[in-house]
């Protein structure tokens, strides 16, 4: 039986030597390892995989493929349902998605279905098969759509329209595309010029037009481009930018960050990078406040700069919101996890640099409405941890610039913009999806958005 | 890219650029800024725009050398490119948005300090040509390192000039011309200074004494300027506020100045490290 293989364990970078580099942490499986984990796989009828999939990737049917050796064919397969397979083959939270429901995982270890999405993805790419060959790109229809921000869900709704035969201007407010893969996810995780440039260099050859240095709301408005531009439909994809702060004492103190600024010097400005000019400083020794994705990253990119890192985290390692894997790979790499433990004050020296973090303990109490027990603080147990910097990763949201910039466009209480299902807002040919619907979700969401809304426009614009 | 049209050194270490943009020519007002990222390896580099022109697609830089970055800025030729400008960032000043009976009832003073001369310009252009009041004070350590004076007489009611080593017009700084103007007879009803974080400081002291509302413009550290980073928040009526998309010009009398000139400083030993090893890049052989 093949299910009796147990899964193939994937090569990775010995913990102690990735801590001092940027280099990825994972190598990802070879064709051997590969061809050997495919065949674990049951091709079930009623695959449990793909429903727990956001965008229901046909995940029996390119393991299959994968599996008989047709691994440009496996390619095909996962290209008619995801525009960015190579990245979300590395960052998608697949033990709560994919994975997580896999039939082999009830008894034993389930199907590394990311590992091998992205071997698939990583192997077309070095054997150079651009996306838009496998697609198959259709003749141009003359219709102009807008697509405002390049991360995942403009990407995603940009290649489909494409593919479709729209004439797609993406806008992009930074130097660089692909919004928080450029910026937000380090290099260890998600390599720039080697995994991430090739995919947003894919949606180009589609005929997608990226224009960056763009920022919608103050470069140009909506309104323009649909009155002077001639862009018949938008799509927003803006994410959600906005770092939250705790709004506590000494917040302003020097060496206290937000986690996107720690990360845009060391990701979009390769602060790391000896030759680039952007400064960074992590100090010797750094707090990271938080508990999800984002903590992870600001402490392993500290790490890597030099520094002891402890996350502080006011719940308990079981309710950390991050991927499991990060998890694991930062405890290998020797990051100190303090749990229940929850910042009070920044407290600095008499220069105004931070010089300790006051924290106070907490248990977790009843269980709320939600069925998660909440932290509460121990009275009186207030202590210092002498720190050099902190870094605050407690969330993000949307960045208010579009919605206050634009006519009749809604936003709910918590600034996201309203869309319904299929991504239209409430201003007639203006689509919307991603984190700047959701406020901070996932790569293959926002992917996921950006899709259903792509197919909203067609049908919006075909009506027209 | 973006094209580099003409420039000129308007003393040694002032350089000024009209670059093309035409994108961000068009959306400018007065009180904006943009952002130039010179290369590929370049820091994110705010700069006031000093004057834009929509029509031709144009902005007006000034750029005073202080570190590694703005000495790659303006070591720029006709010509070259820069990588990457973007804007207009942050938000217009409040007067664009005044109704017409309100201005009228306005006599600006502007307070300008060293290279902050060149932000002063568009604004008092644009309430000269819609016929404001305005006078303007321009500062400098000596004769040598005044800028604008030409371009300025020519938008303003009163051009006074001071020097701190008295060169050239008033002997002594902004702050003291200022009291002396008022003491004078100027009645003025809004001031606006920009400059050094330090003139600002100063110059909102002085204006809070002579009871006359103060406008500043902040130029705190920056990366993206659209509010996502939060490297240049400012506390502002003990509130934080991040200058690039909330400002960058804010009541002087809330602005927390020594907060602020703090916050400037969070690199300085990185830079002072990136400065000594860094070689000039004129001549980049692009
Ligand atoms: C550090 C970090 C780690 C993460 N790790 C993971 C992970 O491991 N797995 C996972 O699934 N998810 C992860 N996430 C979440 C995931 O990255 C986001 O949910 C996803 O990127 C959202 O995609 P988006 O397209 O909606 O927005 P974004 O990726 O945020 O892209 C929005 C783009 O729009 C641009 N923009 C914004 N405003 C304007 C404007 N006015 N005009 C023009 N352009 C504009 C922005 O510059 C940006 O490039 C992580 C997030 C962060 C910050
Ligand atoms: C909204 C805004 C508008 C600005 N407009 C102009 C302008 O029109 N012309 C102009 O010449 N400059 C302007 N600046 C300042 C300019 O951005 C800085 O001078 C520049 O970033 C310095 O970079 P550098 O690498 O050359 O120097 P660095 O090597 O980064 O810095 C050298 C030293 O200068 C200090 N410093 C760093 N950044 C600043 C800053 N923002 N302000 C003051 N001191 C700083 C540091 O403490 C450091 O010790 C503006 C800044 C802002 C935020
Ligand atoms: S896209 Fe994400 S959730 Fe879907 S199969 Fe791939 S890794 Fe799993
Ligand atoms: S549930 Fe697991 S075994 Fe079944 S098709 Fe999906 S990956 Fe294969
Ligand atoms: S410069 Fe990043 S938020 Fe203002």
């Amino acid at each position: 039986m093949a299910n009796r293989i147990p899964r193939v364990p994937v090569r990775e970078q010995d913990p102690k030597v990735r801590a001092t580099n940027f280099e990825e942490v994972c190598y990802g499986y070879n064709k051997e390892e590969a061809l050997l984990e495919a065949s674990r796989c049951l091709n079930c009828k009623n695959p449990r995989c793909m429903t727990a999939c956001p965008v229901s990737l046909q995940i029996p049917r390119f393991i299959a493929e994968l599996a008989a050796g047709n691994i440009a064919g496996a390619a095909a397969v996962i290209a008619e349902d995801s525009s960015l397979p190579a990245v979300c083959g590395r960052v998608c939270p697949q033990e709560t998605q994919c994975e997580g429901s896999c039939i082999l995982g009830v008894k034993g270890e389930p199907v590394a279905i990311g590992k091998l999405e992205r071997f698939v993805a990583d192997y077309s790419r070095q054997e150079g098969k651009p996306a838009a060959e496998n697609a198959g790109a259709k003749a141009k229809n003359g219709h102009k759509v807008a697509v405002i921000g390049s991360g995942p869900a403009g990407l995603a709704c940009a290649s489909d329209l494409a593919k479709w035969g729209y004439d797609v201007t993406v806008f992009e407010a930074l130097h660089k595309a692909g919004g928080v893969l450029e910026y937000g996810i380090p290099e260890f995780r998600l390599p720039k010029d080697k995994v991430l440039k090739h995919e947003i260099d894919d949606v180009r050859a589609l005929g997608v037009k990226i224009e960056t240095n763009v920022i919608v709301g103050r470069t140009i408005t909506i309104d323009s481009l649909m009155d002077n531009e001639g862009f018949e439909a938008v799509f927003i994809g803006t994410g959600a930018g906005l770092p939250k702060f705790m709004n506590i004492p000494g917040e302003n103190l020097n060496g206290v960050f937000s986690a996107n600024e720690f990360l845009t010097r060391n990701n979009l400005m390769k602060a790391w990078r000896e030759d680039y000019l952007t400064p960074i400083h992590a100090g010797k020794k750094v707090c990271v406040v938080g508990g999800g994705n984002v903590a992870m990253d600001a402490a392993r990119t500290a790490l890597r700069l030099g520094a002891e890192v402890h996350i502080v985290y006011r719940r308990t390692e079981a309710e950390l919101p991050a991927r499991r894997e990060e998890v694991h790979h930062a405890a290998e790499e020797g990051i100190i996890f303090d749990m229940l433990t929850n910042p009070v004050e920044v407290i600095g020296d008499e220069k105004g640099w931070v010089k300790a973090l006051k924290c106070i303990r907490m248990e977790l109490g009843e269980p709320d409405e939600s069925g998660r027990r909440s932290p509460v603080p121990v009275a009186g147990s207030e202590f210092e941890i002498p720190t050099e910097t902190v870094i605050m990763a407690l969330g993000t949201s949307p960045n208010p610039l579009i919605s206050k910039t634009t006519q009749g466009l809604e936003t709910s209480r918590r600034g996201c913009l309203v869309a319904n299902e299929e991504g239209a807002t409430t201003r007639p040919g203006v689509f919307a999806g991603g984190d700047a619907v959701t406020g901070a979700a996932t790569v293959i969401l926002a992917m996921g958005a950006g899709r259903t809304a792509a197919k909203a426009i067609d049908n919006y614009l075909k009506q027209a | 890219m973006y094209q580099i049209l003409s420039k000129d050194m308007l003393t040694p270490t002032i350089c000024r650029m009209k670059v093309e943009a035409p994108r961000l020519a068009a959306a400018a007002q007065p009180g904006q800024f943009l952002i130039v990222r010179a290369d590929e390896k370049g820091e994110r580099i705010p700069l006031t725009i000093s004057d834009f022109d929509a029509k031709r697609g144009t902005v007006t830089i000034v750029t005073q050398k202080i570190g590694a970055s703005s000495s790659d800025i303006i070591a720029y030729e006709p010509g070259e490119a820069f990588n990457d400008v973007v804007g207009p960032l942050g938000l217009p000043s409040d007067f664009t948005e005044m109704d017409a009976e309100k201005l009228s009832a306005m006599r600006y003073i502007f307070i300008a300090g060293g290279v902050g001369t060149a932000p002063v310009y568009p604004q008092a252009k644009w309430l000269h040509e819609h016929g404001v009041a305005v006078d303007v004070i321009i500062g400098a350590k000596t004769k040598d390192l005044l800028i604008y004076k030409d371009e300025m007489a020519s938008v303003c009611d009163n051009l006074f000039i001071c020097t701190d080593d008295g060169s050239e017009g008033f002997h002594g700084m902004v702050t003291a011309l200022l009291e002396k103007l008022v003491a004078e007879g100027h009645n003025y009803t809004q001031a606006v200074a920009i400059g050094p974080m330090i003139m600002m400081k100063f110059t909102t002291l002085t204006a809070k004494k002579l009871g006359l509302p103060i406008i500043v413009s902040l130029n705190t550290l920056m990366v993206d300027g659209t509010g996502m980073c939060g490297a240049c928040r400012v506390s502002v009526g003990g509130k934080t506020r991040f200058a690039c998309v909330e400002g960058p010009e804010f009541d002087g009398y809330l602005v927390d100045f020594d907060e602020a000139m703090r916050r400037q400083g969070q690199y300085k030993a990185e830079e002072a490290e990136a400065n000594e090893k860094h070689v000039c890049k004129i001549g980049r052989g692009k």
